[in-house]
């Protein structure tokens, strides 16, 4: 039972990669830049979740999938031409697989309904067409397969009526890899599937048979020519090798004619004695069996093959997870040890040119080395999660009435598999606030001159060692007014509250605050915002609003690439080391005293450039000592938040730059206000990593007279 | 811990025993994962009473409770020969600061009292149960109230 749920498991793994695959191939369907390849991977995805579906009894998903499956195969056998409508569909389709799976995963029931809406939608494609022989002809170029159409030219020369299924004569030379093996494939079978098309001969080519004592098992050495008499179209043949695609040598020709002097030919290259190196050069031609006609179809037939080779995927490898953290956990360790030798050893009366200062160096470079390639393991693509977001923009559009786009843009951008995960939630909340309430309906798009299809642009990309997403859209952008009002009718803020812009967009992030006027299935059910703020905040991570009135929306959420090390700057703050993120630094100050202004009693502001900065004193903040007599003039570090405000931190010391490894506090204690986590220093101490933005911000938050909550009431 | 008994042979729990605020409390061995020599910790801002800060324990941070200050007496002196008992509750682990370690004890389950006030299940009682021993008597340490006591206990 359990090995079943196992492999159940790894079906539904699959299913995942396998959806990734079919979105992509979509994508380039519908961007226009498909070629044949695309539609048969669009086409193995989906006959590959029905196979693995039909092996647990998932009939429904069975049964959809072969529909989905039907059409893909018409327009992949360019019987079908792809048109908006189509593709329209098939999206629609590839959404509605999504869900099948989910559901067959999560044993929930989907509403038999939809299936058969959808499943009714894809019907419609399949209306018998008496088009359906010349559409080879009228195909659409990029949707064409290469093969098929320059096969047809090849049988037009020697039939003149290729309407007529014909008895067709094909050369097959099939040559399993090792892989082939590995994935539990076999030949027979494949020969079996084979024979259903029509009468098959092979012949089997020892030719590379190695002398005994080289033999190696786990390498094959046979080929196969195998022979076809059958009716069916080159498709269907090459469907019977679909799923061993880039694990074999395949060479598929028709053959005009059973011509004898090429079976004796094949013969030939049966080994009767071993004979290695003529017979090598023998088996190397063994795709031009008609060599009197070098006719384009064999051409092609020996292109294609070797396409496909380039594009098998990459070899990868399925890791649990568990098993990389330990390894990611390790690193850590190890990075740590490093500092502490190269500590001792800055500590030890050694020259610099000794050689083991030499060595400590080496060390850290190579602890560094193996600590990014470990991040690299953990690190992944957005594009998948990218591809969902295209999904939730669809059903919006659908639930509200609007017509929307997704836009994605640098899908390739990787990020900690982490982040990406706990990432989907508050996106997913992002992009229908987008749909639900960054975009006006289709008639007031209209009105105000726009198309009335709405852009979603969501995008990926690096900025100074974090990663910076944005969902932008094309809409009316904020009310302010309305959520002012809002906001004071919820009682969030004071009736008489004047606040600026940026202060009345961030009171989206209130908890409690739903502008929606009327409860959808979208949005507006009490959780709004604020819940996204949390989730990202919790990532280590920030979001920011920018909204220009008519011209639409734009958040932007700022995450560190990895969860488990940063570059940290080293300060202390009344003589407790303590690490402050590099990326949230702008620069380090010591400012003249003149520069410091007073304000009120407490209150202290820095004047650079003409603009007043406030003063936060770090120490303070955390509670942990009074104010000692600032008589200097304090060293400072400017840092800036999401929303641009910028504010002056006073430490203490500056001591250097390092990478640190982040240890969480909320495992074995609590989270700490002000500090986002720790770290191990090189003498084994551990040192706060202090959260500069919390501390910036506090000042404005209610609880911000920190000083009466200090270590003091305890000790 | 021969069966010399009447009845059939009791359940014996080892439970470390040692000095904190000078009384006398024990942990279920079980419980405690190692003990180590005091040493330098990191407090954290805001912390509640009775928690001195953090230490690393092997690249875990793990917080440090003086456990006679989480009991409401007084805190404990520094003094280079207290040791941190370093017990795991749930898949957290934490450190206590105490005097000293005095032994390992076997008890039958028989001879652990637990008072009535004790059994209440208002989860404020830090001490679970009472073990006689030769001298006197050992309190039996909840690590759970210790634990949730947090920033509310002010003593």
């Amino acid at each position: 039972m359990s090995t079943l749920n196992s492999i159940r498991d790894t079906f539904f793994e699959e299913c995942e990669d396998l959806m990734a695959d079919l979105a992509d191939g979509l994508a380039k369907m519908q961007s226009g830049s498909a070629d044949p390849e695309t539609v048969n991977a669009v086409f193995r995805a989906v006959h590959s979740v029905k196979g693995g579906a039909g092996a647990f009894s998932l009939t429904e998903l069975v049964a959809f999938s072969h529909q989905f499956e039907t059409v893909l195969d018409e327009l992949r056998s360019d019987r079908l031409k792809l048109q908006p409508e189509l593709m329209f569909t098939l999206l629609r389709s590839a959404d509605h697989l999504t869900v099948l799976i989910e559901a067959a995963r999560d044993g929930v029931d989907v509403d038999a309904v939809v299936t058969q809406n959808s499943a009714a939608a894809l019907r419609i494609w399949l209306k018998p067409s008496s088009d359906a022989a010349d559409a080879p002809a009228s195909a659409s170029e990029s949707f064409s397969f290469a093969a098929v159409t320059l096969d047809f030219g090849a049988f037009d020369q020697l039939n003149d009526t290729p309407n007529e299924p014909e008895l067709k004569h094909y050369e097959i030379a099939f040559q399993p890899t090792a892989t082939l093996f590995s994935n539990g494939h076999e030949p027979a079978l494949l020969f079996g599937e084979l024979s259903r098309l029509g009468t098959v001969s092979s012949t089997i080519d020892l030719g590379e048979l190695p002398a005994w004592e080289e033999f190696d098992t786990t390498v094959p050495f046979m080929k196969w020519t195998l022979k076809l008499a059958s009716t069916a179209e080159i498709d269907q043949v090459r469907a019977v090798f679909e799923f061993v695609d880039g694990l074999c040598k395949l060479n598929i020709v028709v053959a005009p004619m059973p011509v004898d002097q090429e079976a004796l030919q094949f013969e030939a290259s049966l080994p009767p004695a071993p004979a290695p190196l003529p017979m090598r050069q023998a088996v190397a031609e063994p795709i031009a069996p008609v060599p009197e006609k070098p006719s384009p179809a064999v051409k092609a037939a020996s292109v294609s093959p070797q396409i496909s080779d380039q594009h098998g995927p990459k070899p990868t490898l399925r890791v649990e997870l568990d098993r990389v953290d330990r390894l990611i956990n390790a690193v850590g360790e190890l990075i740590i040890n490093q500092a502490m030798i190269a500590q001792r050893v800055n500590e030890m009366p050694v020259t610099t040119d000794s050689e083991v200062v030499t060595y400590v160096e080496d060390y850290r470079l190579l602890a560094r080395d193996i600590q990014e390639a470990v991040m690299a393991i953990r690190a992944q693509p957005v594009k998948p999660l990218f591809q969902r977001m295209s999904r939730i923009v669809r059903e919006a559009a659908d639930a509200t009435g609007k017509s929307a786009q997704l836009l994605a843009f640098g899908e390739e951008i990787e990020v900690d598999k982490t982040v990406i995960e706990r990432l989907a939630d508050p996106l997913t909340h992002m992009i229908r606030n987008a749909v639900d309430h960054g975009l006006e309906s289709p008639e007031d798009r209209i009105k105000a001159g726009k198309e009335a299809c709405g852009t979603i642009r969501l995008s990926a990309a690096h900025r100074s060692g974090r990663v910076i997403i944005s969902i932008k859209d094309d809409g009316a952008g904020l009310n302010r007014p309305k959520i002012l009002k809002i906001a004071k009718d919820k009682g969030l803020i004071p009736q008489d509250a004047d606040l600026v812009e940026a202060d009345i967009d961030s009171l989206l992030f209130q908890p409690g605050f739903s502008t929606a006027q009327k409860v959808s299935n979208l949005s507006g059910r009490g959780v709004g915002l604020d819940v996204v703020r949390t989730a990202v905040t919790a990532l280590g991570g920030r979001v920011a609003i920018n909204s220009v009135p008519g011209q639409g929306t734009e958040f932007t959420i700022s995450l560190p690439l990895t969860l488990a090390v940063m570059d940290g700057m080293v300060v202390s703050v009344r003589g407790q080391t303590m690490i402050a993120p590099i990326s949230s630094i702008v620069e380090t100050i010591r400012p003249a005293l003149s520069e410091v202004h007073s304000v009120g009693p407490s209150s202290k502001y820095l004047s650079i450039l003409g603009e007043f900065i406030p003063i936060i004193d770090v120490a303070a903040s955390l509670g942990i000592a009074p104010n000692t007599s600032p008589s200097d003039p304090p060293l400072l570090l400017l840092v800036e938040s999401e929303n641009q405000s910028q504010c002056a931190l006073i430490v203490d010391e500056v001591h250097d730059q390092r990478q640190v490894v982040i240890k969480g506090l909320e495992h074995n204690y609590r989270s700490v206000q002000g500090v986002s986590a720790a770290t191990v220093l090189g003498n084994g101490q551990i040192a706060l990593i202090l959260d500069l933005d919390a501390i910036a911000f506090q000042r404005s938050a209610p609880e911000a007279p920190a000083e009466a909550s200090p270590l003091t009431k305890g000790a | 811990m021969t069966a010399v008994n009447d009845k059939a042979t009791p359940q014996i729990t080892e439970f470390v025993a040692f000095y904190s605020g000078g009384q006398s409390f024990s942990i279920e061995i079980s419980q405690v994962r190692e003990i180590r020599r005091w040493g330098p910790f990191t407090s954290v801002p805001h912390s509640p009473t009775g928690v001195l800060g953090v230490m690393n324990l092997r690249g875990s941070v793990i917080p440090i409770y003086d456990l006679a200050a989480r009991l409401g007496l007084a805190p404990t002196p520094e003094n280079p020969r207290n040791v941190i008992v370093v017990v795991m509750y749930g898949d957290q682990t934490l450190g206590l600061l105490v005097e000293s370690v005095s032994e390992i004890m076997s008890v039958s389950n028989d001879s652990i009292q637990i008072t009535p006030e004790m059994r209440a299940e208002s989860g404020q009682t830090p001490i679970a149960g009472l073990i006689n021993t030769d001298g006197g008597l050992t309190q039996i340490v909840d690590l759970a109230s210790i634990i949730r006591a947090r920033g509310t206990a002010a003593a």
